[in-house]
């Protein structure tokens, strides 16, 4: 039987962390399946207004991070200075912008057009004290049995 | 090779989920049986197209490669 939906869990707001569950999500929305992503923990990020073009990518405890320049190796400990963030960031826009990969912000903007559900976890919201107006239009706001309902039927179900 | 066609679309120089996502809405907009020739230059355009019409059923008429560019005749089922 073939599955004909997907319902991913988002739980990570660095910028590499946020692409996968947004590719995927309009890719098998583009291949009619129902999509729906549960954003949960850091993953709440990526909903904020205009917040998805402004995840960073740490380069600290990130031993697969390209160097930056070919062949020397920089050490990961530098990672820890400040600024360090920044830079790694930077980096990692150029090269995506240089591949001609959309944005995070335009990705989300496809998802929402292709009527993939957005749900927020009402518990981690809290936690983390944010607001239901902090988060972007089109989104819905649930728990773990709202995810598990939607996922309990017919669903691939992926973790990020 | 030349096929005939009822709507073109440009996807040069687009990545990943781009030219499928693109293509998704281009064959919405077609009638049923007519075709779409989309051009895409990422190489992972391949075996998309095809695992995406594979999955809903578009008929991928023929494709080819033409030097960076790939090139697809997708039939609207």
């Amino acid at each position: 039987m073939e599955a004909k939906r997907l319902a991913i869990i988002a739980a990570h707001g660095s910028m590499d962390a946020a692409y996968p569950p947004l590719i995927l999500a309009t890719a098998a929305a583009a291949m009619d399946m129902e999509v729906a992503i549960f954003f949960t923990f850091f993953g709440l990020e990526i909903l904020k207004k205009g917040k998805a073009d402004k995840l960073q990518v740490a380069p600290i405890a990130n031993p697969a991070m390209p160097q930056p320049v070919p062949g020397i190796s920089v050490p990961n400990i530098i990672g820890v200075l400040p600024g360090m963030t920044a830079v790694a960031t930077g980096m990692m826009n150029g090269w995506m912008s240089k591949a001609n990969v959309a944005k995070l912000s335009e990705l989300l903007e496809m998802a929402v057009e292709m009527n993939v559900r957005l749900i927020a976890c009402q518990m981690t919201m809290d936690v983390m004290g944010i607001k239901k107006d902090e988060l972007i239009d089109s989104i819905e706001i649930g728990g773990a049995a709202t995810f598990l309902e939607y996922a309990s039927k017919d669903a691939i179900s992926l973790s990020f | 090779m030349s096929e005939k066609f009822d709507q073109e679309l440009d996807c040069s120089g687009l990545a990943c989920p781009m030219p499928i996502l693109k293509t998704k809405k281009a064959v919405d907009g077609l009638n049923s049986g007519e075709v779409l020739k989309m051009t895409a230059t990422d190489p992972g355009s391949l075996p998309d197209v095809q695992a995406w019409t594979a999955k809903t059923g578009h008929e991928l008429v023929s494709h080819a490669q033409d030097g960076d560019k790939f090139i697809f005749y997708i039939k609207k089922k």
